[in-house]
């Protein structure tokens, strides 16, 4: 897909589909309700400080992003979230995701936010390589967590 | 984090040599360069070799050249050739297991898995794209002519 133009747009609501499809291929599992609440929430309702972008290649949708902008949370000034960050495989390495970065952190800094933050699992070494390709770092703030299983 | 010496002078060779891939360099160069043993670098330098990260270049103006993939190989692909013990195996002082000594192998656990993961999740190429600029000018120069 090198040489192609890529836009960077808002998803729609027909992008749902290939988005559920997107993450599906990533993840291994499939989530059509969590992603139909997210498009509910991010793309069919506004909100200040929420983006869920598109890019799209060749009229083929080859990445997405979601991010928000929470405050004080966890105690932290205003920030810029992204909770989810998707290439399709066929589309990888070619600039997208960084695009895709790069455009939600316009956004972000459009609204005076100057800081952006995500968190990625231990394990999943492709986003974390990726995040740590743009030059992200571990922050301020720990994740802790404990089982809630008896005995 | 404290790392064996082995380990800083194997990040610090593959890393120098990482940052222009065409460029040979002997061993008395990086040692030079960051003020270690040469003594000590040499026998660092022959592990790599024998990892396949770099590749000893004989005759004149010989020297190492690094022959890995830079936006593939970690610092963890480095760092494990040299800290066997890292991997949270008992050490060999172990002691009877009591709940205490248990709880802090568990905090010792946890620091591991954060030390692995941040090191697996950083290539040679992120790591120089974000070194200061002094000695990666042309690595940079030479990605941004690939378009990376």
């Amino acid at each position: 897909m090198s040489g192609t133009a890529t836009i960077f747009r808002d998803a729609v609501s027909g992008d749902l589909e290939t988005v559920i499809r997107l993450d599906e291929i990533h993840t291994g599992l499939a989530k059509p309700d969590y992603w139909r609440e997210m498009f509910q929430a991010y793309v069919a309702e506004e909100h200040f400080g929420r983006y869920f972008l598109i890019a799209e290649t060749s009229n083929q949708i080859a990445g997405f992003i979601v991010g928000e902008i929470r405050t004080w949370e966890f105690g932290s000034p205003p920030c810029g979230w992204v909770f989810a960050v998707n290439v399709s495989p066929d589309c990888r390495e070619g600039g997208i995701g960084s695009g895709l970065l790069d455009a939600v952190c316009s956004r972000f800094r459009d609204c005076g936010v100057s800081t952006v933050r995500t968190m990625v699992s231990r394990n999943d070494g492709l986003n974390l390589s990726f995040f740590r390709s743009q030059g992200m770092t571990a922050g301020p703030y720990m994740e802790l967590e404990k089982s809630l299983e008896r005995g | 984090m404290r790392l064996q010496k082995s380990t800083e002078f194997a990040l610090y060779a593959v890393l120098e040599l990482a940052a222009e891939p065409e460029r040979q360099m002997s061993t008395a160069d990086i040692a030079v360069r960051y003020g270690i043993s040469a003594h000590h670098l040499a026998k660092v330098m022959r592990r790599l070799v024998r990892a396949g990260l770099i590749q000893s270049v004989r005759g004149v103006g010989g020297g190492y050249r690094f022959c890995g993939n830079v936006r593939r190989v970690t610092l963890w692909d480095v760092m494990e050739l040299f800290e066997p013990d890292f991997q949270g195996a008992d050490d060999d002082e172990a002691v009877i297991g009591t709940p205490i000594s248990r709880a802090l192998d568990n905090v010792r656990a946890e620091i591991d898995d954060l030390t692995r993961a941040t090191m697996q999740s950083i290539t040679l190429n992120s790591l120089l794209k974000f070194a200061p600029k002094e000695a990666v000018t042309e690595q940079l120069s030479r990605l941004q002519a690939e378009g990376v």
